[in-house]
């Protein structure tokens, strides 16, 4: 089953002319993924990637082509209004990649979201990835394979990383979602895992996690009263210093607060197995009767 | 971005919001000259963007020009947690009656922001809050509707202001609290706060002390922020690599790390603890990982002295290992450097790279960890 992207997928590129939204737009084609329409405003009537056609508003590209989810390329200047747009056209997914985008605009996204019960993810995010179905993002399709645990993750690389271990461990991926490594995010831990708890091929779940927030320690209470399938965290920052902000705009260590120490002691305290290396989260799965 | 307290409260006084009479100055003689046209007695301040200035002694109060010169020439220079005070503020003391803190901050769980209020001012706000958490009262802000009037006035009822300040009083308080807002949303802050607001025996209101923190990611359309920008507070290869534009943050280790993603980046740094060495620097070099951006990352990591062995750790997800381990090398050929290198490459590629880099004295590894115990067994080994 997946969550969130699958086969009936059908896809909008926010973006679809530029540098990025054609390279990755390219590569979403390859793995599969059901491109319907690009959206450039001014380019109305041209094709992109060989026959996508491209529309001058999301409006115009959802109601020609039947549309279901949308994912935004466009500079950070203009993406929370891309966002604000698809939501507006009535998708209920928007995935929005574009990284550096003001905090103060993309609230205004996330609560536009919520009042249509739309489902937002990002930004500053890789997307999301069910393989073997549907890729919505830059995630690197030939790293993942079509299997049986969720990932979580507010980081790139870092998931790349963990899913490649997964990989080889032959226990595969359901569905991959990096829900990005800003202060505020449209999907959050809590909102993936409700999804994951319904999905049938989603067996656990791997969430990784970073310093920043309190996120991670909210997730961990609702784990322990709400999900009954097996977690296994990882979380980056041990060694982080406070007050610094580590790539990530939602990476700092703020007046004491979104340590990884208390995280990890919180997802533990939650029952949540805490990997010190990415390379011990399929030993943990193991352990909590995860094999291949 | 962090400014000082003086140019926070410049931001207040262009939104109406009243402050102490008083100016800056980089020397003592400034100091007093400043003193010399306000009401005595004065406080002079150390301006650093650091808290705890209190309790470290860079706030005096000087009841003569004398005094604020004394104070001047021992908080100038002084070390305040590692920042080196560059200027005092010189202001008019106010008359305290009572101290309270108001602030706006991004609530990050409520994806909103959240005016945070409280009558115990004058301490840090974190303090109220995990020692008294009641004294707290918070309002959430829709990000639609803005503030709205019936949240000022509950936010004036729970601190108790309906009985300690006069009528002109409340206007103020009320007016300062939509002022503090609307320079919140109007700069792009991530943090605006006032501790205290002053309370004076008159019944006046007036903030004596201000703190702004502004979004990086909006400073590109706020051009009058940049002027603020005091580089003299960051660590100085932190505003090298800025400009450079890597993301780089010095750490007290030995081994200098350079990788592909911020999540990876630190996700290695805490791998080399985890095998017992210590981590020299966050860094990302990001997606491209090209021949420029390698050899600046390089330049940097290695112009830290403690810097003994360089661990790269590169996931080919976009990027392809080919490509990075080209401008690995030709980093190498720029810049002739001695110390040792562990480099991790997998992803796409990776075969090919590790190909390209097996005769140019690298120590190429194939996992994450095989690669940072291996960068520190030869930090000890240089130690």
């Amino acid at each position: 089953m997946a969550i969130l992207a699958d086969k009936n997928t059908r896809l909008i590129i926010q973006g679809i002319t530029g540098s990025e939204g054609s390279f990755h737009g390219q590569a979403m084609k390859d793995y599969g993924t059901n491109v319907v329409a690009g959206v450039v405003p001014g380019k109305g009537g041209e094709t992109a990637l060989g026959d996508v056609p491209i529309f001058n508003t999301v409006a115009d590209a959802a109601k020609a082509t039947g549309a279901n989810a949308s994912v935004v390329y466009v500079p950070a200047a203009f993406a929370a209004d891309a966002g604000l747009e698809a939501l507006d056209a009535g998708l209920p997914l928007v995935v929005i990649i574009t990284e550096g985008i003001p905090t103060l605009d993309m609230m205004k996204v996330h609560w536009r979201a919520r009042a249509g019960s739309q489902v937002v993810i990002g930004p500053n995010c890789p997307g999301l990835i069910s393989p073997g179905k549907c890729k919505i993002g830059i995630l690197p399709g030939h790293i993942c394979l079509e299997g049986r645990v969720g990932v979580i993750s507010r980081s790139g690389t870092l998931t790349y990383e963990i899913v490649d271990e997964l990989t080889k461990a032959k226990l595969g991926e359901s569905t991959c979602i990096g829900i990005g490594g800003d202060p505020i995010v449209g999907t959050n831990f809590i909102d993936a895992l409700e999804h994951f708890a319904k999905d049938d091929q989603t067996e656990a779940v791997v969430m990784i996690g970073e310093i920043g927030g309190n996120e991670e320690e909210l997730t961990a209470a609702w784990i322990k009263e709400n999900f009954e399938k097996p977690v296994v965290g990882f979380i980056a920052g041990l060694t982080a210093p406070p007050g610094k902000r580590m790539g990530h705009a939602g990476a700092i260590i703020a007046g004491g607060k979104g340590t990884a120490k208390d995280k990890i002691e919180a997802l533990t305290a939650a029952g949540v197995p805490v990997a010190e290396r990415p390379d011990q989260v399929v030993g943990l799965l193991a352990k909590r009767g995860i094999r291949a | 971005m962090k400014i000082h307290e003086f140019q926070a409260k410049q931001i207040l006084r262009e939104h109406g919001i009243p402050t102490p009479q008083g100016g800056v100055a980089e020397t003592p003689e400034a100091a007093v000259k400043i003193a010399q046209g306000l009401r005595l007695p004065v406080v002079v301040k150390a301006q650093v963007h650091v808290g705890g200035r209190g309790k470290a002694g860079g706030v005096k109060l000087a009841k003569t020009l004398d005094e604020v010169k004394r104070h001047a020439s021992a908080i100038i220079g002084m070390d305040i947690k590692g920042s080196r005070v560059n200027q005092v503020l010189v202001e008019e003391g106010v008359d305290i009656q009572g101290e309270i803190y108001i602030g706006f901050v991004i609530d990050r769980a409520r994806k909103a922001p959240v005016l945070i209020a409280s009558a115990a001012g004058g301490v840090e706000i974190e303090v109220v809050a995990a020692e008294t958490p009641e004294k707290i009262h918070t309002e959430v802000v829709d990000p639609a509707l803005g503030l709205c009037d019936y949240q000022v006035r509950r936010t004036m009822f729970a601190l108790g202001l309906d009985r300690r300040l006069s009528k002109e009083g409340k206007r103020t308080f009320s007016y300062i609290i939509n002022a503090l807002h609307i320079a919140f949303l109007s700069k792009d802050c991530s943090l605006a706060e006032i501790n205290p607001l002053v309370v004076t025996g008159g019944g006046e209101v007036i903030a004596a002390d201000a703190k702004m923190n502004f979004d990086d990611n909006a400073l590109y359309r706020h051009p009058e922020l940049a002027a603020l920008r005091d580089d003299r507070e960051e660590e100085p290869l932190e505003v090298e690599a800025h400009r450079a534009k890597v993301n780089y943050v010095k750490l007290d280790g030995q081994i200098g790390c350079i990788v592909n993603g911020a999540g990876l980046a630190m996700g290695t740094m805490d791998v080399v603890k985890h095998f017992g060495g210590e981590p020299a620097n966050f860094l990302d070099i990001g997606g491209g990982a090209k021949a420029d951006q390698v050899t600046e990352a390089l330049r940097i990591i290695t112009s830290d002295p403690t810097v003994n062995t360089i661990l790269f750790n590169i996931f080919g997800g976009i990027v392809r290992c080919d490509r990075v381990a080209e401008g690995i090398l030709e980093a190498k050929r720029r810049l002739s450097l001695d110390l040792p290198i562990v480099i991790r490459l997998a992803g796409t590629n990776e075969e090919k790279a590790r190909e390209m880099l097996a005769g140019a004295d690298l120590i190429a590894c194939q996992t994450m960890s095989e690669a940072a115990k291996k960068a520190v067994e030869l930090s000890k080994r240089a130690a």
